[in-house]
């Protein structure tokens, strides 16, 4: 008994501080089950969204998910700043910096920035290309609910168990079980390895969506740019995360199974993981820049009153850089002593990254060129990125440099680079198309009054933080350290980069006050097209109906509903026109599979045999039952549909 | 889910291809093993980089037994074979032919897995756990990932059995027999690799 609180309970979850987030989580989860109960909405929940496969639902589950990810994540990051803050602090101790910088990159990687471009992808596509629901409706929610439920398990380590310790990236041997004992590394592997089922199974479903269900006439050249950027994505999915799940069983059975992959003392090699790692790892960049490439592309359009500047270059340069993401992977350890050879020919085509990259950025430009632009939240996202990418991109390819990189290698000037094109790069494009697409899954628009101030706020701060972490690198500060002493010149810099994190912090809580304030404040957008949109999504009310189309549009042109505007058509559908639609039916499979999947984790990681394996057993008899599935569609009858239209207002005459 | 081929095409195609919708399934598949080819050549890149990593432990030479292997490569091609033969049957609409191939199938890969535990409890009790060395650990596991599949290939076949009994020949236990028919030659395309990669390589060195 003693040794199971020992195992569950050890020292470094009750420090004082993961004391008081237990008790804010306990407090918080009560307050929830308390509103429901008293709001009467446990069926709700259930019938609603719980069991839904409703891709538009789907997507707001991500969202409420990613923006859970991001306070825990940014929580992270600010306790991180404050012990860096001035030399010879002592707010962090040495294990517990270790473990806050793991669960940042991690959380930050995994649970924020992957749910928030999930969030996007089905809110937007199937919207976007003239469809009622992605291509496996079923297979949509189950990948929801293994993210979800692998988000549990990873946030829960530093709860039950211990935080994992050894970086986002998990090198061995620092994972390797005689270096680090306890139960945190497992969280880290097995959280991920959940998740990563469902990221594949994402990747094939908006394939399959995107290539075979697009209106009639959506030819692959008339499609808007953002479902371009998930069909290249996806595929980047496919192809990368293999890599990763193999990464993380080797370390997994090396941890779990006693195998010898990664132990010198056996014959394994600690750079088989690394290798391993990064192979899945620079496509993952890409897997998360390319999704905001495509949302700038929609935003830049649209409001600047033009078509984008340069589609087929645009297209074919997503392409060229989903191609050479597979070839640059070394570049993350120059360092290793592959030789000039090898080091020569991925530095080159690292750089060789950068010509794609410009002709995107050229293109925005010239998109805004002579265009009639409006400074919406949206589009000062997009403003801002521009010469933020441009400079990120820039220190990459410095970085890129190989006798440079022998000096940039892993020091804070790599800190500020990696944040420099994933803040620049992903988190604002995915703040911009949370703006754009908030009045299309809510019907209101958030307020833009209080964004400008979110925007203004982050972005200072962004500058803030990072740009004396480019000085710090080259005054050699390397990553990871969690003191320093006075007198290395590094104290000023530390202190103002702190400050730029906490100005970070307040633009962050600004935009969750300004969530709420907007939903409370809501004026119902009743034409579905606030922005004067140019694609398909805007030709439908706000938010759309479960069906989406009442009846499937036709398309002619690449900015669908702008030219319908054009030629005075409303979007309206003639009552005659409407047939009965099949629409896929609520299940409780998903959640069921993921609770499955969780049981399973918790067994693995506490290397409880029994209960992993009850949990992978429930696990296949889920499956199992799935092929046995007849009944997995309604039909919705046509007077209905109907109905429900003409209470839109959009029925014709 | 509306997309309708042209009604001329429907009739010439065989019956898992004529509604549109259970051809998304048939795509999603492939891209599903294009996503396994890539995880079976990460663990054949490890093993390649592994193999001759024996620390203190067997060398492929030692443990390697071509007469078992041989056997289990007739059994799992054999069965990809018989797995053929279903389908062809499943074309002329032959429920019950169909269903005695299918079985057929299923029997060799149970065979093909039940050799193959042996032949790896035989090592372990022979030359230790996979523990001793980054080759042997490799080794297990990627044959151990390929065995999974085939384990997980005949739950799934016995599962199709079941439906094809009590619902015969249908446009969604016809697409469902095509899918498992790709992942069953897929598995065989593995072992091949396998075969060369692992067994015949390590015989030769």
């Amino acid at each position: 008994m003693s040794h199971l609180l020992a195992q569950l309970f050890p020292p470094s979850v009750l420090r004082p501080m993961e004391l008081g987030a237990d008790a804010s989580i306990l407090l918080g989860g009560l307050g929830i089950v308390l509103l429901l109960t008293r709001l009467r909405r446990w069926g709700w929940l259930w019938r609603e969204w719980i069991t839904t496969v409703d891709h538009k639902k789907i997507g707001i589950m991500y969202l409420i998910f990613a923006m859970v990810g991001l306070f825990r994540g940014g929580l992270d990051a600010v306790m991180l700043r404050t012990q860096l803050a001035i030399p010879n602090n002592t707010f962090l101790g040495p294990e517990h910096y270790n473990e806050i910088f793991t669960t940042h990159g991690t959380i930050m990687v995994f649970f924020m920035a992957m749910p928030f471009i999930f969030a996007l992808f089905n809110i937007a596509v199937p919207l976007m290309i003239g469809a009622r629901d992605v291509a496996f409706p079923k297979l949509n929610a189950i990948s929801f609910w293994l993210f979800a439920f692998a988000f549990v398990l990873f946030n829960m380590s530093f709860v039950v168990g211990g935080s994992p310790n050894a970086g986002w990236t998990a090198y061995a041997p620092l994972t390797e079980l005689r270096f680090n004992p306890g139960v945190g590394e497992n969280y880290y592997l097995i959280a991920l390895q959940i998740s990563g089922i469902g990221t594949i199974a994402t990747g094939v479903n908006f394939l399959v969506t995107i290539l075979r269900m697009r209106a009639k006439g959506m030819t692959l050249m008339k499609m808007p740019l953002f479902v371009w950027s998930v069909l290249i994505t996806s595929s980047l999915v496919i192809f990368a995360f293999p890599a990763l799940t193999v990464a993380l069983a080797l370390t997994m059975l090396d941890r779990l199974f006693g195998t010898s992959f990664f132990t010198i003392a056996h014959g394994g090699m600690p750079m088989m993981y690394v290798n391993l790692f990064w192979i899945w790892g620079h496509p993952e960049v890409y897997i998360l820049a390319l999704p905001a490439f495509g949302i700038f592309s929609e935003v830049v359009a649209t409001f600047s009153r033009k078509r984008l500047f340069g589609y087929p270059a645009m297209v074919g340069s997503l392409i060229a850089i989903s191609l050479l993401s597979y070839g640059v992977w070394v570049h993350h350890f120059f360092t290793m002593g592959a030789g000039a050879a090898v080091n020569a020919f991925f530095g080159v085509s690292t750089m060789l990254i950068a010509i794609p990259t410009g002709v995107k950025i050229f293109n925005w430009i010239f998109t805004m060129w002579g265009g009639r632009i409006r400074m919406t939240v949206a589009m000062l996202w997009q403003l801002a990125f521009i010469p933020t990418f441009v400079i990120g991109g820039a220190t990459g390819v410095m970085l890129a440099v190989v006798p440079g990189d022998y000096q940039f290698h892993n020091s804070y000037f790599l800190v500020a680079h990696f944040h420099n094109v994933l803040i620049g790069g992903v988190v604002f494009g995915l703040f911009s198309g949370l703006y754009y697409w908030w009045p299309k899954m809510f019907g209101y628009l958030l307020s833009e009054r209080q964004g400008k101030w979110a925007f203004w706020f982050f972005l200072i701060g962004f500058w803030v933080t990072f740009f004396p972490q480019y000085l710090l690198g080259l005054k050699g500060m390397t990553r990871r350290i969690y003191i320093y002493p006075h007198g290395l010149g590094w104290s000023p810099l530390n202190l103002i980069s702190t400050l730029g994190a906490y100005a970070m912090g307040i633009g962050f809580v600004i935009l969750v006050y300004s969530v709420v304030y907007s939903w409370r404040h809501r004026e119902p957008d009743l034409t579905g097209d606030p922005w004067d949109g140019r694609t398909l999504e805007w030709s439908l009310p706000s938010p759309a109906p479960e069906y989406n189309f009442a009846v499937l549009p036709e398309v002619t042109e690449r900015d669908a509903w702008w030219e319908m505007k054009q030629e005075g058509r409303s979007g309206k559908v003639r009552a005659e026109d409407i047939g009965a639609i099949r629409m896929p039916r609520n299940t409780p499979v998903p959640f069921l599979l993921g609770m499955s999947f969780f049981v399973a984790g918790i067994g693995a990681v506490f290397s409880w045999w029994p209960i992993a394996i009850a949990g992978m057993l429930f696990v296949i008899a889920l499956l199992v039952s799935g092929w046995f599935e007849e009944h997995d569609h309604h039909d919705i009858p046509a007077e209905e549909i109907r109905r429900t239209e003409a209470a839109l207002g959009r029925l014709e005459g | 889910m509306t997309v309708q081929a042209h009604p001329a095409q429907q009739t010439q195609m065989p019956l898992e291809f004529r509604d549109s919708h259970e051809t998304l399934g048939i795509l999603g598949f492939w891209l599903f093993l294009a996503s396994d080819v890539v995880l079976f050549a990460c663990l054949f890149a490890v093993y390649a980089v592994f193999h001759g990593r024996v620390a203190a432990g067997p060398t492929p030479l030692q443990i390697f037994h071509l007469g078992p292997v041989l056997t289990e490569t007739v059994l799992l091609l054999t069965s990809s074979f018989t797995c053929g033969i279903g389908i062809f049957m499943m074309r002329r609409g032959r429920t019950k032919a169909l269903m005695a191939w299918l079985a057929l199938t299923m029997l060799l890969g149970l065979a093909f897995v039940g050799m193959e535990i042996t032949e790896f409890t035989t090592d372990v009790a022979t030359f230790g756990t996979w523990h001793q060395s980054a080759f042997l650990s490799s080794f297990f596991t990627l044959v151990g990932t390929h065995g999974g599949h085939v384990s997980f290939g005949i739950l799934w076949a016995a599962a199709l059995l079941v439906r094809l009994w009590r619902q015969g020949i249908t446009q969604a236990t016809a697409r469902r027999v095509y899918t498992f028919s790709l992942y069953w030659h897929f598995l065989d395309i593995i072992w091949i690799f396998l075969f060369t990669v692992v067994y015949l390589s390590g015989k030769i060195t």
